[in-house]
């Protein structure tokens, strides 16, 4: 390492590191890809609390409309609950910003700029991403971006409080925390932009000799599609972002028909725009962004079926087919969210079959992984019960999105708590179960120690238990017509009546989903600190992250030696091979050679 | 550490991480002003009246910012050729053109943002000025971000020449890619706003 550093000293003022960083340089503005890595796994876990947490705070409305908020509706103020029962005004803003804060400041900076930035240069063998300072650049744009989001709630008015697909004209005249809302969507977009071309040509330009395509680990795959739909898809809302900027601010009616009367007045408006070019805008991103959602989980959860079932992945080149075409397919299903805008029967035909066909590359990916089960003798550990969790959960929510994407029968669920519960049951039991079992899996890398297994395990069976409860009466109410967005509930509606008694059922599952994870937060701080160590290669894999580089990585540079890679990914249980699995560098078949 | 493939390019791919890199980029930004130009069709074809651009806009004025972008395109070029010959100081003649025709440009719009606000048009008036105030000031904040790329290579920047030529001749050749597109972005733009 020191000679290289020597080797470069002509390239002082070019080189992305200087050799021995202070603290500020090595901890807060570093520009090695694991430490931006765990900053954003930091950042992103505290944002998934803190959305969590406005749910829960949701959930006491909708279980006991009208009752005060116990211990924190206080300390709320007037403004947002009154005697300290919650407001609809702000019942509509925690609505709005669990959403953005889910979406876009948790699950895909989790799902893409922690793992992604932590592993994919590991596994690829590269010594950094492509472009270290690109990268510093993207999570502090994400940091400024999430730090507006939250710094919204105290605009006049509050946060955000259109939903979070912020739907004109509503959003238009909404109050201040909306341009709030557009300005932190606009650096987070800038962080993606950055972040997807930094993962491109870092997996396209920087693999390690022999690394050809087909060699790759799925979760590589995974993130190079994510990245191409996090380039290609997130302009539009850039896009659509700018001009409700300018309908704000400026003044523009690009959103706005002409003769809107809001609160029996016309608005002072030009006129001539359409409220449908934002639904267009938004979901043209928004739907590639589901994606962006489910595609590293999967990517996570085939890295880790694979090292526990000691078995090479069941038809490891269709899953790359299918994950690309998926990739290709998720631009043109975006109008499947809209079939109740009167866009008409013939644009309502395209979008239904473009989205019949997107879910057999779906299909293909998690059968291939139920399929690579079979015959395998699994290890049972806490960051396999997750990724196994994570297929049923994740066949419950795309299974129950197929009627959603009949024109016919969206005309009944649309809108409803079927929604949420499918998207949901994709994303929270599905991805969240990902990504958590991605933390248990890479925790000794990234700190050369090892997570409690007793502990992991009292977190996953109640978390398996109570996401369920949360979730699965959902589709009860939803196709008992209960909408979604009810500030209490459904208590008005007659047809509502008969369920209405599962609303105390998913609060008090989410409450406990709440508490169910405190044997998480004490495993991770508690095995940071005093957890076992372990060997390099903890779990015996055969991906260069775990084969070539020791834990926790040598700072800058990942690898004492380039590796050379000489076989695919998950050369496991290899009959009549030297050793019970092959590295992907060839060091375990000379060992035991 | 030295991050692979920053100057020579990767045998199998034929090109350096920037320039791949930039193209990358200019895929989203495509995407960015494809979403816009397709907002405008959209608002186009479902308003009941659109007046004609050269209504409301100078187009003499447009005609003349198309050349001089065009010409600023083409000093670029020349600027990164005058690297590849070795001859620093034409870079230094065609990079400053490039900038002083970008500012050219900006100060030509400005007069023509100054008549309209003149005249009381604004982004609110209508459809049409909101879209054609969004486009070009989008636009223009490209240029504006090219300008001061192209000044810190023209300036500061270009200190990389003594220690790596190379490396800074690949860099002239990125931030002219980017400038390209600005320019080809206001080929699309001119007819589209001014002439349809």
């Amino acid at each position: 390492m020191s000679a290289l550093v020597e080797e470069r000293g002509g390239h002082a003022h070019d080189a992305a590191h200087h050799d021995e960083p202070g603290f500020w340089r090595k901890y807060v503005f570093s520009q090695d890809h694991k430490v931006i890595g765990i900053q954003y796994g930091f950042t992103a876990l505290t944002f998934l609390l803190f959305g969590f947490t406005l749910m829960m705070m949701m959930r006491w409305q909708l279980a006991y409309p009208g009752k005060p908020l116990p211990l924190i509706g206080g300390l709320l103020g007037e403004g947002q609950a009154s005697g300290g029962i919650m407001l609809p005004e702000f019942y509509n803003q925690l609505g709005a910003m669990h959403g953005t804060i889910m979406v876009f400041m948790g699950i895909v900076p989790l799902a893409v700029g922690a793992f992604g930035n932590f592993v994919v240069p590991l596994q690829i063998g590269a010594p950094d991403m492509a472009f270290p300072k690109l990268n510093m650049a993207s999570y502090w744009f994400y940091f400024v971006g999430g730090v507006t989001m939250l710094a919204s709630f105290f605009a006049p008015g509050g946060a955000a409080n259109s939903g979070w697909t912020s739907y004109p004209p509503l959003a238009d005249i909404a109050t201040a925390g909306q341009t709030w809302w557009l300005v932190g969507m606009l650096f987070l977009i800038f962080s993606s932009l950055l972040g997807a071309t930094n993962f491109l040509v870092t997996i396209i330009q920087l693999r390690a000799p022999g690394l050809t395509w087909f060699r790759l680990p799925f979760f590589v795959w995974a993130q190079f599609v994510t990245s191409f739909l996090l380039l290609l898809a997130f302009p539009a809302l850039q896009a659509a972002a700018i001009l409700q900027f300018m309908d704000r601010v400026a003044g523009t009616s690009f959103f706005l028909p002409e003769g809107l009367v809001v609160s029996g007045k016309a608005l002072e408006v030009a006129g001539g725009g359409s409220p449908l070019l934002w639904q267009h805008l938004f979901w043209f991103l928004a739907h590639p962004e589901v994606y962006v959602l489910i595609l590293p989980a999967f990517g996570i959860v085939a890295e880790i079926i694979a090292n526990n079932t000691r078995k090479p992945l069941f038809g490891y080149r269709s899953m790359v087919y299918a994950l690309i075409f998926v990739g290709f397919m998720s631009f043109i299903v975006w109008s499947h969210h809209m079939f109740l805008t009167g866009m008409g029967t013939a644009i309502s035909t395209f979008f239904q079959t473009t989205t019949m066909i997107i879910s057999i590359p779906s299909v293909i990916i998690l059968s291939a992984l139920f399929l690579s089960l079979w015959g395998g003798s699994i290890r049972f550990n806490t960051p396999m019960l997750f990724a196994l969790a994570f297929l049923p959960m994740f066949g419950i929510g795309g299974l129950t999105g197929l009627p959603l994407g009949l024109a016919a029968a969206d005309i009944h669920l649309h809108d409803t708590y079927y929604v949420i519960g499918h998207f949901h049951y994709v994303v929270a039991p599905g991805t969240i179960f990902a990504m958590f079992a991605g933390i248990y899996y890479w925790f000794p890398k990234v700190t050369g120690k090892k997570m409690n297994e007793l502990l992991g395990k009292i977190h996953f069976w109640p978390s398996f238990l109570f996401i369920n409860g949360v979730f699965m009466p959902m589709f009860w109410q939803g196709l008992a017509g209960v909408s979604r967005r009810l500030y209490d509930g459904g208590q008005q509606y007659a047809h509502a009546q008969d369920v209405l008694w599962l609303n105390e059922v998913m609060s008090v599952s989410a409450w406990c989903l709440g508490l169910a994870q405190i044997p998480f937060v004490v495993n991770f701080f508690w095995s940071m600190a005093k957890g076992k160590r372990v060997a390099d290669n903890h779990w015996q894999a055969t991906t260069l992250e775990w084969a070539a580089a020791p834990s926790p990585p040598i700072p800058h540079g990942n690898f004492a030696q380039v590796p050379t890679v000489v076989r695919g990914p998950y050369e496991y249980s290899v009959p009549e091979a030297p050793a019970a699995f092959l590295t992907q560098n060839g060091d375990a078949a000379e060992e035991a050679a | 550490m030295q991050i692979p493939y920053t100057v020579e390019p990767r045998p199998d791919t034929g090109l350096f991480n920037a320039k791949l890199g930039i193209w990358l980029f200019l895929a989203s930004e495509v995407m960015l002003f494809g979403a816009l130009f397709s907002s405008y069709v959209l608002l186009r074809t479902g308003a009941t009246s659109w007046p004609h651009g050269s209504e409301y806009l100078n187009v003499w004025l447009a005609t003349l910012n198309t050349l001089i972008l065009i010409g600023s395109s083409v000093t670029m070029v020349m600027s990164w050729a005058s690297l590849k010959l070795g001859d620093f100081k034409k870079y230094r003649l065609y990079m400053g053109l490039t900038i002083l025709a970008g500012l050219g440009f900006m100060v030509v719009k400005g007069f023509e943002y100054g008549a309209k606000f003149e005249h009381h048009l604004y982004p609110s008036t209508n459809t049409f000025l909101a879209i054609y105030f969004t486009l070009t000031g989008l636009h223009g904040l490209h240029v504006l971000g090219g300008m001061i790329v192209n000044g810190y290579f023209w300036g500061p920047g270009s200190k990389l020449w003594r220690r790596d030529p190379e490396r800074f001749a690949n860099r002239i050749e990125v931030a002219g890619l980017y400038w390209h597109f600005v320019d080809l972005v206001w080929i699309f733009l001119f007819p589209t706003l001014y002439l349809l």
